[in-house]
């Protein structure tokens, strides 16, 4: 299983390698106009749960960028598969599903942490240092494995590019939004913070924020976030299955 | 040795191929031909484990592909129809990594790589970009990429597709030298003369069945040695002798202009499927 899941890995890290230049420009860009316009422009007059806004705004903005560079994985696959042709190349291979799936999440995992250095180190021009704890780095560990699961088994669901812009535009923009990332849910309705609470993205930013603040971690939340890991990796291996006829 | 019985597949209410039986030997070179859609490249989704096989067997040097993946998988090697090169990795890094997929030693793919690069006359070609690589040259990096785990056999579909008439005979000349090597080589085509130029056996699919199974030269002779062809109202008759002496009385007795030539492999194509290779 390893062998495959390494070449698998190996292969997106070469394509990662060769695009790294323009990569860290654009994940820097959404980051950057958030800070500036979120963080700079009213942080320094608005004070959350005790801490800046631009305090409050960064675990925020890490938890939402581990999510959609995670997820950002099924355009490559979906490129590879609809136009490139390049999963036949993996799938006439004599490796199995779950080597594919394993590969693949661990090149999500590796975008979604790329774009969470270039945030800490923007945040760190912007004057603000977070804890980067042990539940810190779990925390993003996780939610970076549950959106880069659920990016291959999406990937193996749809049916075109198009397919895959709609499911982002449908769930996962909104996610980014609403997963307790720019603003506390505590001060929505209890029925939407019922909603929310269903959502991996809150909890991945409660445990972030949390963490990254110094405060005590809320197990439940890793928990909630390991369930739910397993389940879309469970979800993902069915799926690549399925995509052999 | 490739060994089909009794192969089925199904898409829903279509029946793709109807009891596929084949036995090939060791080394041997075998076309399949075949009108679109015939089945052609389903039969090698299924040898390659691409596609799952509605009933039947498909043995590949004795390893079964539904029952024992892996090791029959690990015995072939696959260039697809379209072009499914990494195109903004270099000819050297999509050889690798299918060398990687097949769990060859770093120094096993160094070495197998530079090798096949020379077999291929590409070596200059190394450090390229693929996608930098005109048609020809990525059809010759697939051949190469698919040979890279030393495979007993190689599936080429459609190999020559869309390339002009000289890098077609190239490729030609490198897949005879594949076999020569003691590779068994499965190959679908649309050029018939590719088949009758390369092949040891052809198998003709129409419809999902096969229709014919013989040497070219059997094909052909049970059609005759020479060929007639006329025109009648619009239409393209032809009509078969066994000596060129009847075929001189035939064309004493014809008004209309008419050619006269040696019988070839699409000559039993037509024959025998009633449709045009396309």
């Amino acid at each position: 299983m390893i062998h495959g899941c390494l070449a698998i890995y190996y292969r997106e890290l070469m394509i990662m390698k060769r695009r790294l230049p323009k990569m860290i420009a654009t994940m820097s860009v959404s980051p950057l106009l958030y800070l500036i316009a979120f963080g700079y422009a009213m942080g320094e007059n608005v004070n959350v749960d005790g801490c800046s806004y631009l305090e409050f705004l960064l675990p925020g903005l890490i938890a939402m960028s581990s999510m959609t560079q995670a997820f950002s994985i099924a355009s490559e696959i979906n490129i590879a598969r609809f136009y490139w042709h390049i999963f036949e190349e993996f799938q006439a291979a004599p490796i199995s599903n779950i080597s594919y799936v394993a590969g693949e999440v661990l090149a999500g995992m590796t975008r979604a942490f790329i774009s969470i250095f270039i945030i800490l180190i923007l945040g760190y021009f912007f004057g603000v240092v977070l804890s980067c704890n042990f539940f810190f780095w779990l925390a993003i560990i996780l939610n970076s494995f549950i959106f880069a699961s659920l990016a291959v088994g999406m990937a193996m669901l749809v049916k075109s590019h198009a397919d895959q812009s709609m499911f982002s535009s449908f769930v996962i923009t909104p996610m980014a939004f609403l997963g307790g990332t720019l603003f506390p849910i505590d001060n929505l309705p209890i029925w939407a913070q019922k909603i929310l609470f269903l959502l991996p993205l809150t909890h991945a930013s409660k445990a972030i924020r949390a963490a990254s603040l110094g405060n005590r971690p809320d197990y439940s939340s890793y928990i909630i976030l390991f369930l739910t890991g397993a389940l879309f990796i469970s979800i993902a291996f069915l799926c690549v299955n399925k995509a052999r006829d | 040795m490739i060994i089909l019985k009794n192969l089925n597949k199904h898409y829903k209410s279509i029946q793709a191929l109807k009891n596929v039986h084949l036995h090939i030997n060791r080394g041997e070179l075998f076309a399949y031909l075949g009108p679109n859609g015939a089945g052609k490249t389903t039969t090698i989704r299924i040898m390659t484990g691409l596609t799952k096989l509605s009933s039947g067997t498909v043995l590949l040097n004795r390893f079964d592909i539904e029952q024992d993946q892996v090791a029959a998988k690990k015995e072939s090697g696959l260039v697809p129809q379209s072009i499914n090169l990494d195109q903004e990795l270099t000819v050297a890094e999509n050889l690798d990594i299918h060398g990687m997929l097949y769990q060859m030693p770093v120094k096993a793919r160094r070495s197998k790589t530079d090798e096949l690069l020379d077999y291929m006359d590409i070596t200059d070609r190394k450090k390229t970009l693929v996608k930098h690589l005109s048609g020809g040259l990525k059809r010759r990096v697939m051949i190469a990429r698919a040979l890279m785990h030393s495979p007993k056999i190689l599936f080429l579909d459609e190999p020559t597709v869309g390339l002009d008439a000289n890098i077609r005979r190239r490729i030609w000349a490198i897949v005879k030298k594949i076999q020569q090597d003691g590779t068994t080589i499965f190959l679908t085509t649309h050029y018939i003369e590719e088949a009758e130029f390369l092949a040891q056996r052809v198998a003709f699919l129409n419809n999902g069945e096969i229709v014919a199974l013989d040497t070219p030269k059997n094909l052909m002779q049970k059609m005759g040695t020479w060929a007639i062809d006329r025109l009648e109202e619009s239409n393209m008759e032809t009509t078969y002798f066994q000596t060129r002496e009847a075929a001189k009385k035939f064309m004493a007795d014809q008004k209309q202009s008419f050619t006269l030539r040696h019988v070839n492999l699409e000559d039993a194509f037509l024959t025998l499927t009633g449709k045009k290779v396309k």
